[in-house]
């Protein structure tokens, strides 16, 4: 029963704060209409921009497909940002790692394009897989030899893995065909449709990847020395783990759940385009601190915010309110739910138990060497 | 000396130290290195306000973002409405003035937030600046795309110093540096000089030091350690402020999506780099954007002999990766720097831990 309450509490906070971070978006939805084309104060149209969100995203068969589609990838970022943050380590560059992961699944899909599709598939997929386990790899080690900070490490290396991309994709790697600057295409390996709909094999992947986490993190002593090393290094230390080896094979898994995010969305592409941005990456944090670092939370926040991204182009044809303001909701959930003494004040709710919580680690790192 | 450059690998880095310092005292490329490093020095300075006193705030590169875009905003519709010819004094408009004064309010309430966020409520303070990046870039974006402001309200000028100033021998380009740029540029190193003397040579600086080692001890002698936070992370907010007022107004006067690009982090691996002292954070941000330099200056003009043929040969050959590598370099060396400095260098021992006064019962 203590065990369903704790349950309880882990799902009302972060409901809470979705909540409350739609009536804050409502204003701004307000504010469009205000300075829109039209100059109208339109009071309902937070309801038909929310309805036509949820209508896009859930409303029709393709809807959902659509939704699920878009969810694959961030449910896989949401683990590489949401696994980290249980070995209290904060990966926001998920988005290098998606790129890397990408470019390498574009690279060998070129190679395999003549290939029997799974054939095809797997061999991208896995060195997508393997390119994003890099791109984690690098400052996990950096943190753990020299305690430079991974969160700073990590947005330099997003930026230069973009550069160093979109440089040899232009110089060296460009398809001769196209009139824009692009890898060749992957044929055999690209990722289709399935029947009717955009539901792709990727699909299975990703969300396989959900009870492996789980898995991973609570029936194995790799999970164990993972977790033990988040809540306390010097502890875990003392029990003969190694913190720096856990560090950098952390890191590496998580590069590893990106880079696959990012070889699923260049397959269903077909190739890889100089010009490549995404934020997938970013949406990772977002889906892993609503999920509260937990697999079956990021699945949930992954479908969720999965269908806000699939909904967001219906809503901007019908209530005329820019797609960004997906963007704007989920920065105002995240800081409801870091200020959570707001949302209990406002629902009154009664104060958690204090307890040491596992996002209170990250920062107690910062600026100091691993011992 | 043309003798050494004959000398295989250590000739040809002899040449390119000597193109170094050539381009550097050539008077054109030394304030291009200061306009590079003016917002990444303003971030820094914003940093160590946070940290001296204690508070990590990851968040310099959000707030940067917002106070950029609500100053650029301000100083159009401000033109908009009162369309003036720009000024005599460094091209100052009433409309780039209330830009300024916008983007550093824009940037306090920021920095309140996050005040609030790591002081008041206690929240892990790394995610609590990640939340403000992804909120600012959030935000941002979507009334960019919503009001989509057409036209410029113009920017700061350059300030022309007189030629017989620049052209002394050996010493002409550091006036050029900081003579030769906007009002902004040119304010970086004042701030920077009194910030350091406040910090070591004031009774706030003892304090704001003495917070951010041992807040317990600074408590019992009387400091109120939650009210010199706020105080700090707000005058942080200041300074990143004129930073985002700076990339809008003066280096460029338009804003783009997510303009900063990184630079509220290069800022923080400045303030790593120069242990925490608005001096040392300057030298590192000199550093840092100077690589960036090092690109345009090549393109002005190429290095003589074997390093110019060398170079030339790469960027026929790969274009785009050529260009790309200066781009990237600032980001390279930031991750050079942490790593090889951290550890030796000693953040202040209560930064980012929150303070929680001990019940007086």
């Amino acid at each position: 029963m203590a065990r369903l309450r704790s349950y309880a509490g882990l799902v009302v906070v972060p409901a809470l704060s979705i909540l409350l971070a739609l009536l804050v978006a409502s204003f701004l939805i307000i504010l469009s209409a205000l300075v829109g084309p039209e100059g109208k104060f339109n009071l309902a149209l937070p309801l038909v921009a929310y309805w036509s969100l949820l209508e896009g995203a859930l409303g029709s068969l393709r809807g959902i497909a659509n939704m699920i589609v878009a969810a694959t990838p961030l449910v896989l970022t949401g683990l590489a940002v949401g696994v980290g943050l249980k070995a209290g380590l904060f990966n926001i560059g998920a988005t290098g790692q998606v790129l890397l992961g990408g470019f390498a699944a574009a690279l060998v899909g070129e190679r395999l394009a003549g290939a029997p599709p799974l054939i095809a598939i797997g061999g991208a997929v896995v060195a997508g897989i393997l390119a994003g386990a890099l791109a984690g790899f690098i400052p996990g080690f950096l943190k753990a030899f020299t305690g430079a900070h991974e969160v700073v490490t990590t947005i330099m290396l997003n930026a230069l893995i973009q550069l160093i991309i979109s440089g040899s994709v232009n110089d060296v790697f460009r398809a001769a065909g196209p009139t824009f600057a692009r890898t060749a295409s992957v044929g055999a390996a690209e990722l289709t449709g399935l029947g009717e709909t955009t539901l792709h094999l990727g699909v299975l992947l990703a969300f396989a990847c959900v009870p492996f986490s789980y898995w991973l993190l609570w029936r194995t002593t790799l999970g164990f020395e993972i977790r033990a090393v988040g809540a306390n290094p010097t502890a875990a230390r003392y029990a003969g783990m190694s913190p720096r080896r856990m560090i950098m094979l952390t890191m590496s898994l998580c590069g590893a759940f990106a880079g696959m995010a990012g070889a699923i969305e260049i397959l269903r592409l077909g190739y890889y385009p100089a010009v490549f941005g995404t934020s997938i990456g970013f949406d990772g944090i977002t889906v892993a601190l609503l999920g509260q670092a937990h697999p079956i939370g990021i699945l949930f926040s992954g479908l969720l915010l999965g269908a806000m991204r699939a909904g967001a182009p219906l809503m901007q044809i019908e209530a005329h309110v820019p797609v960004e303001i997906i963007d704007v909701i989920q920065g105002v959930i995240l800081i409801f739910l870091t200020a959570e003494v707001v949302v209990r004040r406002v629902f009154r709710l009664k104060a958690a138990r204090v307890e040491a919580g596992e996002l209170q680690t990250i920062t107690r790192t910062y600026g100091e060497k691993v011992a | 000396m043309e003798a050494l450059f004959d000398i295989p690998v250590l000739g040809f880095i002899l040449q390119f130290a000597a193109y170094l310092v050539q381009i550097i005292t050539s008077g054109h490329i030394a304030p291009i290195i200061l306009g590079l490093a003016t917002p990444i020095a303003l971030g820094a300075l914003c940093g160590v306000m946070n940290e001296r006193s204690g508070v990590v705030n990851i968040g310099i590169e959000g707030m940067m973002l917002f106070s950029a875009y609500i100053g650029f905003m301000t100083a159009l519709l401000v033109h908009e409405a009162y369309p003036m010819e720009t000024g005599s004094v460094f091209g100052a408009t009433p409309a780039l003035l209330a830009g300024v004064a916008t983007a550093i309010a824009a940037g306090v309430l920021i920095s309140l937030l996050h005040a609030w966020l790591s002081v008041t409520v206690r929240a892990d303070q790394i995610i609590s600046g990640t939340i403000i990046n992804i909120t600012a870039l959030g935000l941002t974006s979507y009334l960019n795309r919503l009001i989509k402001p057409f036209g410029s309200a113009g920017t700061f000028q350059s300030l022309h110093p007189p030629a017989a100033l620049v052209n002394l021998p050996g010493v002409g380009w550091v006036f050029e540096m900081f003579l030769s740029v906007g009002p902004i540029a040119m304010s970086v190193i004042v701030f920077i000089i009194v910030s350091q003397v406040l910090l070591f040579r004031s009774r706030w600086g003892l304090r704001t030091r003495a917070v951010g080692e041992h807040p317990k001890a600074a408590d019992t002698v009387g400091i109120n350690v939650i009210r010199l936070r706020y105080q700090n992370v707000l005058l942080g907010g200041v300074f990143a402020g004129l930073a985002g007022a700076y990339l809008t107004l003066e280096a460029t006067g338009s804003f783009q999506n997510g303009m900063t690009a990184g630079r509220g982090f290069i800022a923080l691996a400045a303030m790593i780099f120069g242990r925490w002292t608005p001096l040392g954070a300057f030298g590192g941000a000199l550093l840092f954007m100077g690589s960036q330099a090092l690109g345009v200056a090549i393109r002005l003009a190429p290095p003589p002999g074997d390093l110019g043929t060398f170079l030339s040969g790469i960027q026929h050959a790969y274009p785009s990766l050529y260009n790309n590598f200066f781009g990237g370099l600032p980001y390279l060396i930031t991750i050079v720097v942490l790593a090889g400095v951290v550890g030796r260098s000693v953040a202040p021992a209560a930064d980012g831990r929150p303070y929680e006064k001990e019940s007086a019962t």
